[in-house]
Parts: structure tokens; sequence; C-alpha cells
């Protein structure tokens, strides 16, 4: 009974996450569309973007190779793994084990790699300097998540999602480190899911683009996929720091059903609250210079790095 | 009454051969004459304004420096070859290449003998000329070389993402450094001087007011101007205060969209939603004014088409005033968002010197330290009554010209409202006689909001536009754009780009 209650809480997490990001993104964009007098897309419209894509042909590239037709499965399917296994209503689910901080960034690594691969792959220009810039900001980013992941773990005493998670519930205790960490992931996730100041995901000019540069080629189902999967991705950020940050409603191990149900309404509160924040953020800034970026995630990287020592030298003492 | 003076000039031309170009004086020049004038450009002692021809002969406009009076000199080419101007005068390249596209007619010595406006495909070669046809539709197009071991090519259009006209740019760049550019042009080609040849007035005047959609007024304005200059006509005191009211909507509607639209290309969406709805306003008050958003065919040689009812002054007022409180805020919003201006400020830096050389006119120059405005510099009727400062910067880069459209925005409310103050009473149209006694040529040069437009044409003893040459400000800007990218980031190009905002439709012609 337990075990099938588990894996109803983790499939209902799969299918919760899958479900709720593009709602997540037509969220931002619609509050993006208020702030600036427009009246906006419906919030549901990624989800009618997605099924349009779906029912749509699929134009390959003459020289596109079995990369380009695999990589947007690998990434959703990297992207979505991810984003399942961080604690979002619940901690302690069925999977939780191999929620690992690290697991974690190395998952949406692999997703970095086989996508800047793929951009590269049909060899247009823009899809190269997509890919160019991507690694470029990925090579920044990585090191700025992982030392963030370790000011986390070193408090908690654990990389695994779901204790840490809990430990912040329990045992939090107001430090310099946690709010370094906590801005350093907010600058990370920004720069990582490609929006304001980094990247602008609702531009048109080419020259100027990242992520979309590289999916410039992609059309029909394969667009699909990759649309959810970074739908995805904003969404495991999002997840990430509610979770190790303002774990509060989080159902635990083994609770009740109407716990789960509480948790999940907290999610989505949530949720819509740093997609409310997300797109007053975006609306009040211009985008940065390219070479700017590597400044922006710099003070990332810094902040977990100081984060790290804070946290050695108060213990130490 | 200052306004008529240039008209009743314009009448006065000796009635003895050759065709003079009113308001203007025409030099018929020999090839001598015809190298000195270049010489004097090239010195940068006289500034080109256009380079055109009508198959038989070439004709160059210069302006003398701190002059009000254009020259246009003509230099018959009976052999089909003139002395390359592009030669000692590099901003005159392009116009040369597409004097030899349309009429075949060959600049000795020129330093670029590829095709420009011509890609192969209208199936015929110089249209303006002999006509010949050709049978294959041919593309082949040999880039400017950059060769090195970092650098790589980037092709951008035709066809580009947005809802803008096609224009192919050649980007060699080193990593995100761009190293050179090259643009290539003529993709909306429309042979507006072959739809103009043989056209009624009234007619030719529709087509000079689709050059350039989003100047029309301006075109219109030029077109009509050059015809009045041509037949003397003089035009009601009226008509010409409603000729500036519709110029300065029209500059103020493009100025508002195209500050907006720069900050757009920076992801700064606020201030496109922000000056979008000013520019929407101000388009419906033209259409509640003069019956279209964009006044197309509102100005007509003779004066214009559609009076201004009494009740809209006060209409229009109550925009100015709701402008003007806006106004500052946009400031503010533009000048304080620093994301904004860490991207703006030394971006796309033009020279002086390149300014000057080119004599790129309007707030590109402007903004480059080049004090000149055709309403101010050669002056029109009604602009010699209104005063207006002309807003110039030395800096030359993308945020510059962002404050000199600014300070151009200030200037027109300040036109329209003297406009509203003044505006006489009488009659908004002269009737004149399309027929001249024999050929005639007139020109006049009117200020878009991009730039100078020059208008050159000749009609006929039928009353028909035997000839028209109409000049975007465009074609001394484009060359300019890919100088100023040089050295700059690949993803700052639509930053630079957007701050020019050439037309393609108008250069293309």
């Amino acid at each position: 009974m337990t075990f099938l209650l588990d894996l109803f809480a983790q499939a209902m997490q799969m299918i919760l996450v899958l479900a709720l990001s593009p709602v997540l993104i037509g969220f931002t964009r619609k509050v993006k569309a208020r702030l600036l007098r427009r009246q906006g897309a419906p919030v549901m419209q990624p989800w009618y973007d997605l099924i349009r894509l779906l029912r749509k042909e699929t134009v390959l590239a003459e020289d596109a190779s079995w990369l380009y037709r695999s990589a947007p499965y690998i990434i959703f399917a990297t992207t979505w793994v991810a984003a399942s296994l961080a604690p979002t209503f619940a901690t302690g689910l069925m999977f939780s084990w191999i929620a690992d901080l690290i697991a974690l960034t190395a998952l949406l690594g692999s997703a970095r790699f086989v996508l800047a691969l793929a951009g590269m792959d049909v060899g247009t220009s823009f899809g190269g300097i997509g890919s160019s810039r991507e690694t470029m900001f990925g090579s920044l980013a990585e090191p700025a998540t992982i030392m963030i992941v370790f000011v986390v773990s070193l408090i908690a005493g654990s990389t695994q999602l779901s204790e840490v998670a809990a430990y912040m519930a329990s045992d939090f205790e107001l430090r310099v480190s946690v709010g370094f960490a906590l801005v350093g992931l907010v600058i990370v996730a920004i720069a990582e899911n490609g929006r304001i100041p980094v990247d602008n995901p609702s531009t048109h000019l080419e020259l100027t683009m990242v992520h979309e540069a590289m999916i410039l080629e992609y059309s029909g189902r394969h667009l699909a996929v990759i649309e959810l999967a970074s739908a995805l991705k904003l969404l495991l950020y999002v997840s990430l720091i509610a979770c190790v940050f303002f774990p509060f409603g989080l159902a635990p191990h083994n609770g009740s059903l109407s716990g789960m149900g509480y948790g999940v309404v907290l999610y989505v509160a949530k949720l819509a609250v740093a997609g409310f924040l997300l797109a007053v953020f975006e609306v009040s800034t211009a985008k940065m210079r390219v070479f700017r970026v590597s400044d922006y995630l710099g003070v990332a990287l810094m902040l977990g790095l100081l984060g790290t020592l804070l946290v050695f030298v108060t213990r130490s003492l | 009454m200052m306004f008529m003076r240039r008209e009743k000039r314009g009448g006065e031309a000796p009635p003895a051969a050759p065709p003079s170009c009113h308001p203007w004086s025409r030099l018929d020049v020999g090839a001598k004459d015809w190298s000195a004038a270049v010489e004097e450009i090239a010195r940068g002692d006289a500034d080109l304004l256009s380079l055109w021809s009508d198959g038989a002969s070439v004709y160059l406009a210069t302006i003398a420096k701190d002059a009000s009076d254009v020259v246009i000199r003509a230099l018959a080419c009976p052999d089909r070859r003139f002395p390359s101007v592009g030669l000692l005068h590099m901003p005159a390249l392009r116009l040369e290449r597409t004097i030899a596209d349309l009429y075949g007619l060959e600049p000795i010595g020129s330093p670029d003998a590829r095709r420009w406006l011509d890609h192969g495909r209208w199936g015929l070669r110089h249209p303006g000329g002999a006509r010949e046809a050709i049978d294959t539709p041919s593309d082949a197009y040999s880039f400017l070389k950059a060769e090195g071991e970092p650098l790589h090519q980037i092709p951008v259009g035709p066809v580009h993402a947005g809802i803008i006209e096609p224009g192919h740019f050649r980007f060699t760049a080193n990593g995100e450094v761009v190293v050179r550019l090259e643009e290539r042009l003529g993709f909306v080609h429309k042979g507006v001087g072959q739809l103009m040849a043989g056209a009624a007035v009234a007619q030719a005047a529709k087509v000079a007011a689709r050059v350039s959609g989003d100047s029309t007024v301006a075109y219109s304005f030029a077109f009509a101007r050059a015809v009045e200059a041509a037949l003397g006509v003089a035009v009601p005191a009226r008509a010409q205060y409603l000729r500036a009211l519709m110029a300065e909507l029209e500059r103020l509607a493009n100025h508002f969209g195209d500050i907006g639209a720069i900050c757009n290309d920076a992801a700064f969406a606020l201030m496109l939603a922000q000056c979008g709805l000013v520019r929407e306003r101000l388009l419906r008050a033209a259409a509640a004014c003069f019956g279209h958003r964009l006044m197309m065919d509102r100005i007509v040689p003779g004066g214009v088409s559609v009076d201004l009812e009494a009740d809209k002054i006060a209409e229009l007022r109550g925009l100015l005033d709701w402008i003007n409180l806006m106004l500052p805020r946009l400031l503010k919003l533009y000048g304080d968002t620093t994301s904004l201006q860490d991207r703006t400020v030394g971006t796309g830096a033009l020279s002086e010197d390149l300014a000057r050389q080119y004599a790129c006119g309007g707030f590109v120059g402007r903004a480059s330290g080049r004090r000149f405005d055709a309403r101010r510099s050669v002056g029109y009727a009604p602009y010699e009554t209104l005063s207006f400062e002309l807003g110039v910067s030395k800096e030359g880069d993308v945020d510059a010209r962002i404050w000199v459209r600014f300070d151009e925005i200030k200037a027109s409310l300040g036109i329209i409202e003297q406009v509203l103050d003044r505006l006489p009473h009488g009659g908004i149209h002269a009737t004149f006689e399309e027929t001249p006694p024999r050929e005639i040529e007139g020109a006049a040069l009117v200020e878009s909001f991009r730039g100078d437009i020059l208008v050159w044409l000749r009609i006929g003893a039928n009353g028909r536009i035997a000839h028209a040459h109409l000049r975007d400000p465009s074609w001394f800007q484009w060359p300019l754009l890919e100088a100023v990218i040089k050295g700059n980031i690949v993803a700052d190009f639509p930053l630079c780009n957007k701050s020019f905002n050439c037309s393609y439709s108008g250069h293309d012609l």
C-alpha cells in the first residue's frame, strides 16, 4: 500500500511538473503583457502552441544528422527527469534518493551539451553563434551552480535535495551564506533559462539570440519537445529555489493525501509568486551585452565562494 | 509674405534655353568643370546631395558649405560614359553603380564595377536606357574579402525574422567582434523612375507618396514642391502651414515609434509600450484630422487635399498637452534605466569626419556634429516663419542619436503649436496649368524624419513627367552603418541598425 502511494506520489509529481511548466511560462508572459499595458495571450497559450506544433509537419535540414533528430528527445528526457526529482509538493518521494544536487547539475549540463551540438549540427551561422554563446554562459554558470550547491549542502549536511529541503524546513537558522546562495542561485537561474537580461526569449533578432538561435532550425514536434524542455527547466529552477530556501508546506515522507494536496496548492502559489517576480524583473531591465554576462555570472560564482568560505569560518569557530 | 519668396523667384527665371532647374541654378558643364566640382566635394568644400541620370546626361547636386542654394550640374554623356565621382568621393559609389544599372552609363575609373540595384533578375539590363533583354537570371555577387584564420562569415537576410523589409547583411566576424559588414540592397526595387516617366503630375505624385511609406508626407511634400517650383505655382498660405503640420506629425510618430523600437532591441519592452502608445495616438489624430493614419496623398502639387476642421485644432492641442506631459517621463525612463544606457552609450559610434564626408542628413548626421537640416539650412515654406531648435550632439553613438531624436520631438511639438496658433484662413489648393510652355525642371529638398529628401523632376511640354529622381536620405546613411558596426559585437548590430533606421524601399526605389 505504501509502495502504491509512493508510486502514485512520484507519478503525480512527474505529471504535475509537465503540466505546470508551460502554464508558468504562460503566466509570466501574461504578467509581462499586463505590465506593458497589453492584453496578452491566454495563460494556457504555451500549451496551445505545443499542441499546434505537435500536429505540424517536422521539416529537417538536408544535412541534419541523427544527433539533430535525437537531440530534442534527449534534452527533454534529461530535463524532465531533473524536474521530476526536485521536491515540489512533497519530500521523500520514491526516487528522491537519486535527487542529488550534483546529479541535477550534471543532467542539465548534459542537456546543454546536446543542445549546443544540435545547434551546430546543420551548419547555419546562427546555430553556431547560439552554441558558442550558450557554452560560454554555461562554462560560467556551472561553476557558480556547483559553489552554491556546496554552500547549501555544507549547511544541510547532504547533497540530496529531499534531505536539504527537510533540513531547511525543520532546523533552519538564518545565515549570511544562505542569503548569498539564494541570490547566486537566482542569478544562475535567470542565466540558465535565457531570461532577460541574459537572453531575450521573445526576440526575433537572430543576431542577439542565444537559446533561440540554437533551436532556430527546429520545427514541428522537435520544436514542441524542446520548448517543453525549456519550460521544464524554468520550472525546475523555481522548484529548486522554492524547496531549498522556502521549504514550508512540503508534505513529509509517507504524509497524508491532504498534506500532499496542501503541498500542491502551496507549490502552485510559489510558482505564481516566482513567475510574477520574474515578469516584473524582466520588464524593468534591458538585456546586457553578451560579454557583460561573464561579470554577471561572476557575481554568482563569488557569492557561492564567499558563502562556502563563511560556512567554513563559522563552523570552525 | 516670406514663405512665397521661393516660388516667386522660381517663376522669374529667364525664358531662354538651357532649361534651368527651379528654384536653383542648373549648370551645363563640360568634363573639366565636372571634375572641378567633384574635387570640390572630395575636398569637403561642398556636400554631395545626389548624383543621378536621365539616360542622356548625369546630374550632380551639391550644396556649398553654409550656403542655402543647391547647385545642379549636368554633364552630357554622348558616348555613354562619365568621369567617376566615386573615384574621388566614396559616398557617390552606390549612386554611380545605380546609374550604370539603370541607364547603362559607365563611370570611367570607378573603383567598384559591381552591379548594385540590378541583381540580374529583371529579365533585362538598363531598364531606363537601352533595355537589353537577358535570358538567364543570375545573381552572382562577390562580396568584399576579409581573410584570416579566426574570421567567419555570418550571412543575414535578405528575409528577416521581423516584419521589416528585405536586405542582405554579410558580416565577417572574429568571434563576436565584427570585422567587416557589407550590405547588399536592391531587393525592393520597384522602378520608381520608370513608373514616373510619362505619368501625369497627379499620378506621379501618388507614386512619390509610395516610395517609402513611413515618410510618405515628406515625399509628397518634396515632390509637390519640385512640381510647384518647376511650374511656378504659388501655394496658398493655409496649405503651407497644413503641410508643415502633417510633416511634423509624421516626424513625431516616427521618432516615438523608433525610440521605442530601439529600446525594444535591447529587450527593454517597457519603452516600446510607452512610446507605442504615444505613436498610436498621433496616428489616430492624423486619421481624425486628415482622414489617413499616415496622411498619404494628403499633400498634392498645388496645396493639400484635405482641410483641417476648426474643431480638430482643439483636439490636436489636447494631444500636444498630453505628449508634453508624457515626454519628461519618457526622457526619465530612458535616461535613468542604467541597464539600457549600458547598451546604448558608446555603441555604434559614428565619427564626425565620416558624417561630414557622407553629408549624412537627419538625426544620424546631427548626432555626429553635422548641423544640417533642410528646414533650416536650405529653408522652405513655411519653416522660415517658424522658430525651432536643432538638437546636435558630437558623440555619434546610439545614445546620441536617441537624444537628438528626443530634441527633434521637442522641436516638432513647438512647431505644431506655432502652426496651430498661426494657421491662416483661406484656400488650401491652387489650381495651376499643368502644361508648361516648354520642357521645364524643378527640384526641392525637404527634411523627412530620416533626413533630407531631394526630388528633381523634368516636366515635358505635354505636361507629363519626363523624368524624376527621388533621393532618399538613406543613400548616405546605409554606408555609414557599415562603418559604425566595425569593432562592435555582432549582438549589437540590431541596436545600431535600428538607431539608423534606414529605408530599404526609399533606397531601392
